[in-house]
């Protein structure tokens, strides 16, 4: 699908710092304009006998928000990342271990959920977990005049009539998940993952920018 | 096949990065962090890209959970005994164990003096992904080579494993601008942990705030905090 010439792939400034935390095995902020997530890694480490896989590691995912408890959204958003961490994540080196990768929202403006899957693949890179391919998120909003809108704030978010969060693997640009909200025609959810596409190497550009950022000082 | 992979050596990678054979497939061993599936190979681990020859390649990173390797030398914290098996704390995902028969001069009469709490300074001979790791603190000629239980004294602490790889390295540069400071000894296990005895308390503290501080410096910098230590510590 080709994208139109017209929908401008703007994203805003990311930001991202590895290894931040002394606790966790690997720990990651991301911040995606006012969005900001903070996520840390521990294991492979011992599993509880009920939670054990015979022939790969057990993933654990919680998000814990701003203010408050968890509730039904973040269960459902835990969800989301855990599949597509499974789907990167080569487990089946680690079995009979247990991976938790906690998430902290610090700040939501909007795209919480692509914040949310690029803290979550940065931390497990930090970690040194063996993965098959990196994924980064994506969200798209349509608005009522039919624009997309990439990485929309939490106001552009309100006003659109769809929205929909992709997380992207790296190495065929395939969708790996998607989550959507409203409602849209199947040629406007075409043009939003071709979108999503290219704006995908853009994000994997900025890993691979702050990942050779951080190793400089030993090269 | 080679060339490619030749020319990233030294540059950071990251997972998902891909080197395919074009020509015949050359022989070449694939170190942590790289995986050979079918004709290619892939990278699983962020990290520089290392070559040694003439054809080993594998990818260093700076993770701090250990993952035993057999071979491998580690600093075990004793956490149970239980029979004729000790259960060593190595840092992984799961409790190594230690056979009492496995230490220098142990015999079934003989048992070795080993305590819950103890260090034990030891190598892997088991240690894959689907069976308990097993440790000895033997050579294969039945030596003990600077292995067993650490005497007393002396302060353990943990650093990444970048960081105990680049001191275990031979003539490491960080090895040799701490022992201009002030003699100590240093136990350094491939798990992470790092073990110092030094004249007192003191020296030791010092030696181990250096290293955790050491970690994300270059090399101007290190030695300008090590001038700056050694004209206060002396």
């Amino acid at each position: 699908m080709e994208v139109e010439e017209q929908s401008i792939i703007a994203l805003r400034e990311f930001g991202c710092e590895q290894n931040l935390l002394s606790r966790p095995d690997g720990s990651a902020s991301f911040v995606q304009g006012d969005s900001s997530v903070l996520a840390g890694v521990y294991g492979p480490a011992e599993v509880k006998v009920s939670k054990e896989i015979y022939d790969r590691a057990t993933l654990e995912v919680v998000i814990q928000p701003k203010v408050g408890l968890p509730g039904v959204r973040e269960r459902a958003r835990e969800q989301c990342v855990r599949e597509t961490c499974e789907a990167a994540l080569l487990s089946f080196l680690h079995p009979r271990s247990s991976l938790s990768l906690v998430l902290q929202v610090i700040h939501d403006d909007g795209s919480l959920l692509s914040c949310c899957l690029n803290a979550a693949c940065m931390a497990l890179m930090d970690a040194g977990l063996p993965m098959g391919c990196l994924f980064c998120g994506v969200t798209c909003a349509i608005d009522p005049e039919g624009r997309i809108i990439t990485d929309p704030t939490a106001q552009q978010e309100k006003n659109s009539r769809a929205v929909m969060t992709f997380a992207i693997d790296s190495a065929q640009h395939r969708v790996m998940m998607s989550s959507t909200k409203g409602s849209f025609s199947v040629n406007e959810l075409q043009q939003c993952i071709a979108v999503s596409q290219r704006a995908s190497e853009k994000i994997f550009q900025f890993y691979r920018d702050s990942v050779r950022r951080r190793y400089s000082k030993t090269l | 096949m080679a060339d490619c992979l030749k020319d990233k050596v030294g540059e950071v990678l990251l997972p998902g990065d891909v080197f395919s054979f074009e020509s015949k497939p050359e022989k070449l061993i694939c170190g942590p962090g790289l995986r050979r599936n079918g004709d290619e190979i892939l990278v699983c681990k962020s990290g520089i890209l290392r070559h040694k020859q003439p054809n080993m390649y594998w990818i260093d990173s700076q993770q701090r959970r250990y993952v035993p390797a057999k071979g491998e030398s580690v600093i075990g914290i004793v956490t149970a005994k239980s029979g004729d098996v000790f259960k060593v704390d190595v840092g992984g995902s799961e409790l190594a164990s230690l056979s009492y028969l496995a230490f220098e001069g142990a015999t079934k009469r003989n048992r070795p003096n080993v305590q819950v709490g103890d260090l034990v300074y030891s190598q892997f001979i088991i240690a894959n992904k689907d069976m308990e790791p097993e440790l000895v603190c033997i050579d294969s000629c039945g030596r003990a080579n600077g292995m067993g239980v650490f005497g007393a004294g002396g302060l353990l602490f943990k650093v990444s494993l970048g960081l105990v790889r680049r001191l275990l390295a031979p003539q490491s540069e960080i090895v040799r601008d701490l022992e201009k400071m002030f003699p100590f000894e240093m136990v350094v296990g491939l798990n992470g942990r790092v073990w110092v005895k030094a004249s007192s308390t003191q020296r030791a503290l010092i030696v181990a705030n250096l290293l955790e501080s050491c970690e994300n410096m270059t090399a101007q910098q290190r030695q300008a905090l090590f001038r700056r230590v050694s004209d206060g510590a002396s």
